[in-house]
């Protein structure tokens, strides 16, 4: 094909400019007093955010999975409560990736408004400039805020446990694991050495054979006999291998379990969960320094560490860090009490000393034990 | 005064202007495939290599590259990918070539011949969480096939699932995506294996055998050598299959990128990630120059065929 000499630049510039659009939608100018207010009142009040996320109209999520302990509720609730829409970017990212999000699409209008990560993650940008502080107006009856500055929030805690199908009988005890019924069945939510699901799997079954967060030898010789009498499998459990049977046995959040026990409910399926030992982590809202939507971000903050919020997050299957507040003013709602109840909260959290250390221990003897 | 005259004369295109300017021109077509090219690869390698020799606080260091050289575990990470790739490609090119060379000899108008290369287009790039939960649902412990065998075979390997979690099992899903890569490369080639070859061979006395020892195989060798070289990239830098089938972040090189990147509890280190990613450039860069040195060879007598 022959192009003429003007056919060809017009292309080059097409394209160029194509590429560059991207970049040239930097963060709107609109709004600015809502960047750096660190409560309601400082923006105006509830209204005044509410009527500036309107004018927004969107906010920017990231890494909020829809049956994570029941996110896909809360932002349907966020959007028809506020009437805004809510641009939902990589659902299955990591505490670490939403924070390579934020910088790299840093002065685009695509950059995630908010976070939801691990502990870890929230104190390795602690004071770098990443998190802008806020506090929720229930903020001083949030569990272990106190400490905070409000940079990040301590928003919900999962108890971790083991779900399993129904048909396979019923576990009482850990050792149970180890009986033929359960060859090939078993499998953790992802590698103790990079998920947080993983460790805090592996710590549940650690506590339940006697281990401790600072001796997990004990953990890492139970996995090991789970694999030599090949009831443990090395398999990724997700949705999909969840609901066609792959994975009968799973060993995860429970408020990612309390999901799929819903689900297959409806389904008219039995999914039946185990707790050995009460090991749990918290995770943390914050909102990102650079949110293109400000006021939307805020009134987010308001609306998920607020009763509202609360509430969904226990129905979820998880234990808000309002909880114990609002269990003694009588405001938990009763499906949450159903599904959270009222003794979950004190689970047992490593320390990210506790977590660093046995991830060196891991990595070494993790292979060792459950390799191929 | 014959200088001004002859500008006149234009081109045999019809185009006028300056001649300088004329044959440049025809590389402006060329720019935005070299825009992408310089910012989705050549960028982030320079970013790559540059990152690696930097340490946790971002100074000029190659404390990284030394300890991970010297790591027992990025070792035996390093030889698992090294493994299931040279044997994913070699099982991916022999079984692939011995497809490809049945699809030549056969009717090449024909519907079959058609359907496999059509197949084989779709089939190279059935790779990853798919691909990895075809595996699952059919071999895996709790799949189809399995669930039969239990029943039925119970003392074929069939019934004790455990191989496709561990290195041959993901050897075999990967010759999944390798053998059509393989029969789409190496086609081509058998085609152009010209039929005078064998009736001069067949003239001057020769046999089966001996057309392939001494024609046959010596012209196919480079070619084939060449696409076994292309299946082991290929099989080296694969992620997401394996990321789908197995937990463990230190079975292989990919993986332990990933893990390095994206964790969750406080072991994120973009350096250890960029350091693994140079190793790994260096041995594409190992590959890619064999491959190169010999599509030189093997171009030779293509292009005089």
């Amino acid at each position: 094909m022959k192009l003429t000499k003007f056919a060809k630049v017009s292309i080059v510039a097409v394209i160029s400019f194509a590429l560059a659009v991207p970049t040239m939608g930097g963060a709107s100018a609109k709004a600015h007093k809502f960047a750096t207010a660190q409560n309601a009142s400082q923006a105006g009040g509830m209204s005044g955010l509410i009527k500036g996320c309107k004018a927004e109209g969107v906010l920017n999520t990231i890494a909020l999975p829809h049956y994570w302990a029941d996110y896909g509720s809360m932002l349907a609730g966020f959007k028809k409560l506020y009437g805004v829409k809510i641009d939902e970017a990589n659902p299955e990212a990591s505490s670490q990736d939403e924070i390579d999000a934020a910088n790299i699409n840093k002065g685009t209008n695509r950059s995630p408004d908010v976070f939801d990560i691990g502990l870890a993650v929230a104190v390795k940008y602690k004071g770098t400039g990443t998190f802008a502080p806020y506090k929720s107006k229930l903020w001083k009856y949030i569990e272990n805020s106190a400490s905070g500055d409000g940079e990040y929030t301590p928003n919900y805690s999962g108890t971790m446990t083991i779900g399993y199908a129904g048909s396979l009988g019923t576990i009482t005890k850990v050792d149970d694991l180890l009986e033929p019924r359960f060859k090939g069945k078993i499998a953790l939510n992802g590698d103790p050495l990079g998920s947080s699901a993983g460790i805090n799997g592996f710590y549940m079954i650690n506590k339940a054979v006697g281990g401790t967060f600072d001796d997990i030898s004990k953990g890492i010789a139970f996995f090991k006999k789970l694999k030599d009498v090949g009831n443990f499998i090395n398999v990724n459990p997700t949705e999909a291998t969840i609901a066609s049977g792959q994975t009968p046995v799973v060993i995860d959040n429970g408020y990612v379990q309390a999901g799929v026990q819903k689900k297959f409910a409806a389904a008219g399926v039995s999914w039946k969960l185990f707790t050995p030992a009460l090991v749990g982590s918290t995770y943390n809202s914050a909102v990102s320094a650079w949110a293109p939507n400000p006021a939307c971000a805020r009134l987010w903050m308001e609306y998920t560490l607020g009763e509202a919020g609360a509430n969904v997050w226990a129905i979820g299957g998880a234990v808000p860090t309002l909880w114990t507040w609002l269990l003694k003013t009588r405001r938990a709602s009763k499906e949450g009490i159903a599904s959270a109840g009222t003794t979950r909260i004190s689970a047992a959290r490593a320390t990210g000393a506790q977590t660093l250390a046995a991830r060196a221990i891991l990595k070494t003897a993790w292979p060792a034990a459950v390799g191929s | 005064m014959t200088r001004v005259k002859y500008s006149r004369t234009g081109s045999a295109t019809g185009r006028t202007g300056s001649r300088y300017w004329r044959s440049k021109s025809d590389y402006l077509g060329v720019v935005p495939f070299s825009l992408f090219v310089g910012l989705f690869l050549l960028y982030p390698t320079l970013n790559v290599v540059t990152g690696a020799f930097r340490n946790q606080k971002n100074e000029l260091s190659t404390e990284m590259l030394f300890q991970l050289f010297h790591s027992d575990i990025t070792r035996r990470t390093f030889m698992n990918t090294v493994e299931i790739s040279v044997k994913t490609a070699l099982i991916g090119a022999i079984l692939g070539g011995l497809f490809a060379w049945a699809l030549a000899t056969g009717r090449t108008s024909g519907f079959f011949y058609r359907f496999s290369v059509a197949l084989s287009s779709v089939l190279a790039l059935f790779g990853g969480i798919m691909l990895a939960f075809a595996f699952l649902a059919t071999f895996g412990f709790n799949g189809l096939v399995t669930t039969f065998a239990i029943k039925y075979l119970p003392n074929t390997f069939f019934a004790e699932p455990a191989w496709l979690y561990e290195m041959n099992g993901m050897v075999v899903v990967y010759t999944f995506f390798q053998i059509p890569l393989m029969v789409l490369v190496f086609l081509p080639t058998i085609e152009n294996l010209r039929p005078q070859w064998r009736e001069a061979s067949d003239s001057l006395g020769g046999n089966a055998l001996e057309y392939w020892m001494r024609i046959g195989i010596p012209v196919l060798t480079p070619s084939f050598v060449g696409a076994a070289l292309l299946l082991f990239v290929n099989s080296f830098s694969a992620f997401a299959t394996a990321y789908a089938l197995t937990n463990l972040s230190n079975f292989l090189i990919p993986l332990s990128i990933g893990s390095a990147l994206s964790n969750e509890i406080g072991g994120a280190n973009p350096t250890e990630a960029k350091a693994l990613a140079l190793y790994m450039i260096i041995v594409v860069i190992i590959v890619m120059t064999l491959y190169a040195l010999l599509r030189r060879r093997v171009s030779k007598w293509e292009q005089t065929r």
